[in-house]
């Protein structure tokens, strides 16, 4: 986490009254909010190395949800007033337990800056993070519906039997945010990007993986070779990066995909302080077509801080426990 | 080849490893390139101080489990124990297949992770140097730039670097007293101070040196030191040993509602 949970101005709102000032790198779909006035002009710089300079401590903190609100129907874009009341919404959408309480001895959500509203919001008038007018993830097929489906029965009456029955996130192995795609999620949506001599490293906070995407054409791995993060391969295009991951496990699960998931990335540098994240999504075996979305992540002060998920997993411990002082309740009576 | 250029090159090979004068490739901003994949080819993980082969902890798997020997990486091989951090060392070597912080896939501190038996990445920036290990997804990232102040401690510790000719030397406080320094229960406390240094000693070989110092725990600072070697295979790649899974059946076997081995739930 970094020292961002002191600055509770909500950057996002700010910028927002700002002019648009469309930047002439940026996709023209995209209809980004620019930060500063008179970015037209700007140009990306480069890295020593002398590609386009994406590094930095970055939030992809959004106060725009993946899937688009039902009731905003195909509406894609808010004007700027409805996206700033919208933005404000968020903000004022207080995660907080009353102090003293016992909950605010788990989390107090103000405190430990765990609360959007305390978060850089980058500034965007999109009404959800997936484009198009459709604005939501399309429906399963119904081979994968049923894929689903079986997993859950499973573990049904299961849940608590052992920690294989608990969810990756909960084990600490891996965390729906890391992706691909990186999605942004109610805290801590954290990342730094430093660039070596052929090759980009993406670190997201939680869970302290590292993605490590060579840019020197090389193939991807072998399809029997399966990570949970996958294998991501990228190229320059432009002033933007092109990151193609294949090689899932048929545990990733992102909103219900398979091991067929194929994830395409793009990050393009759009003014000093914004480098816009997009993503297109595909698994033939999961949805009928691809779908896309996109969050622009906005600078942050440093630095990224060490989330030991496994060394602190107290969770865990007492989920087991609980359940089985519970059985032995039961039993007793 | 002249005869003083022999001569040289005899030279070179009778001196010390830290002493040879290696010019290494330059990144654009011309400092020594370290980027790349390494790792140590020795068996410090087991036990940084010499030692013989010894079975291992499971006899079932018989020689694939059995500790490999090792000549030590710690200059003099003596570490300077306080008395009674030396018996804590006994007392960990004893419970090292339960206690280790490997054994439970931890975070394995700083410099351990630069010698366990895996591969790690070195992404060199002007102003941020990163470093994946493949082991449990172990990170950190070290600040090129002007050093800043441990604000809490951590498993893999808080790193400012600078260079010392076609040295990276990098400064690291900041560490918890949870990690061990290898299998053999050799470990430190939160007061733990490393000096590393990274020096580029051909193409393909780096030389890393390592000084230890915490008062609470060794009554003088004492060092290591070890070539780390590049995987120059053309498909030489990071991939995830996320071993927590692995570690779950230690960690929490006697939690599950089926105990495996029949032990009830404690």
């Amino acid at each position: 986490m970094s020292h961002r949970f002191f600055q509770v101005v909500l950057v996002g709102v700010v910028s927002l009254t700002s002019a648009v000032a469309q930047t002439a790198s940026a996709p023209a779909s995209t209809k980004m909010l620019a930060a500063k006035e008179g970015a037209k002009t700007w140009t990306p710089p480069k890295t020593v190395e002398g590609v386009p300079d994406i590094s930095g401590v970055f939030t992809n903190a959004s106060a725009v949800p993946l899937e688009r609100p039902k009731e905003l129907g195909s509406k894609e874009f808010f004007t700027r007033e409805e996206a700033e009341a919208n933005a404000k919404k968020v903000e004022n959408t207080k995660e907080v337990v009353a102090p003293g309480t016992y909950g605010d001895v788990h989390y107090s959500m103000a405190q430990f800056g765990l609360e959007r509203g305390q978060s850089t919001l980058p500034s965007t008038v999109r009404t959800s993070l997936i484009v198009g007018p459709e604005g939501r993830v399309p429906a399963l097929l119904p081979d994968a519906a049923k894929r689903q489906a079986a997993k859950q029965a499973a573990n049904r009456g299961h849940e608590f039997d052992g920690p294989e029955n608990r969810g990756l996130s909960e084990r600490c192995i891996i965390w729906g945010n890391e992706g691909p795609p990186m999605l942004p999620v109610g805290y801590n949506s954290d990342l730094q990007i430093v660039q070596g001599k052929g090759y980009v490293a993406i670190l997201q906070e939680m869970i302290h993986d590292v993605r490590i995407i060579p840019t020197d054409g090389s193939p991807h791995l072998d399809p029997s070779v399966k990570l949970l993060l996958g294998d991501s391969r990228g190229h320059w295009e432009g002033n933007t990066l092109v990151v193609d991951t294949t090689n899932f496990t048929d545990r990733t699960n992102f909103r219900g995909s398979g091991e067929n998931l194929h994830v395409i990335e793009k990050f393009t540098r759009t003014d000093p302080d914004t480098v816009l994240y997009q993503f297109t999504a595909e698994d033939p075996t999961t949805w009928a077509h691809a779908w896309s979305g996109e969050v622009p992540m906005t600078k942050i002060d440093g630095p990224i801080f060490e989330y030991a998920c496994s060394e602190g997993n107290y969770g865990m411990r007492n989920n087991l426990s609980g359940a089985r002082a519970a059985e032995k309740q039961t039993a007793a009576k | 080849m002249n005869i003083p250029t022999a001569s040289f090159a005899l030279l070179a090979l009778s001196l010390p490893l830290a002493a040879q004068t290696y010019k290494a490739p330059r990144t654009a901003d011309g400092k020594a390139d370290l980027n790349g994949i390494w790792q140590a080819l020795n068996t410090a993980d087991w036990d940084i101080q010499a030692h013989s082969a010894a079975a291992g902890p499971a006899p079932m798997l018989a020689a694939d489990f059995a500790v490999p020997p090792g000549t030590g990486v710690v200059e003099g091989n003596e570490i300077p124990y306080l008395p009674d951090a030396l018996a804590k060392k006994k007392e960990n070597f004893a419970k090292r297949y339960s206690d280790d912080p490997e054994v439970k896939c931890y975070l394995p501190g700083v410099p351990r992770a630069t010698y366990m038996p895996y591969p790690f990445q070195i992404v060199q920036s002007p102003k941020t140097i990163l470093i994946s290990y493949e082991y449990a997804g172990a990170v950190r990232t070290i600040n090129m730039d002007k050093p800043t102040k441990a604000p809490v401690d951590s498993w893999m510790g808080w790193s400012n670097g600078h260079w010392e000719g076609d040295t990276l030397v990098v400064d690291v406080t900041g560490l918890n007293g949870k990690t061990w320094f290898d299998r053999a229960g050799n470990f430190h406390s939160d007061a733990l101070h490393v000096v590393e240094r990274y020096t580029p000693r051909s193409a393909d070989t780096l030389l890393y040196e390592a000084t230890i110092e915490d008062p609470k725990t060794f009554s003088k600072p004492w060092k290591i030191s070890m070539p780390l070697y590049r995987h120059v295979e053309k498909n030489a790649q990071l991939l995830e040993f996320k071993c927590v899974e692995f570690a779950e059946e230690l960690l929490y076997g006697n939690l599950r509602k089926q105990p495996r081995g029949g032990a009830a739930p404690k």
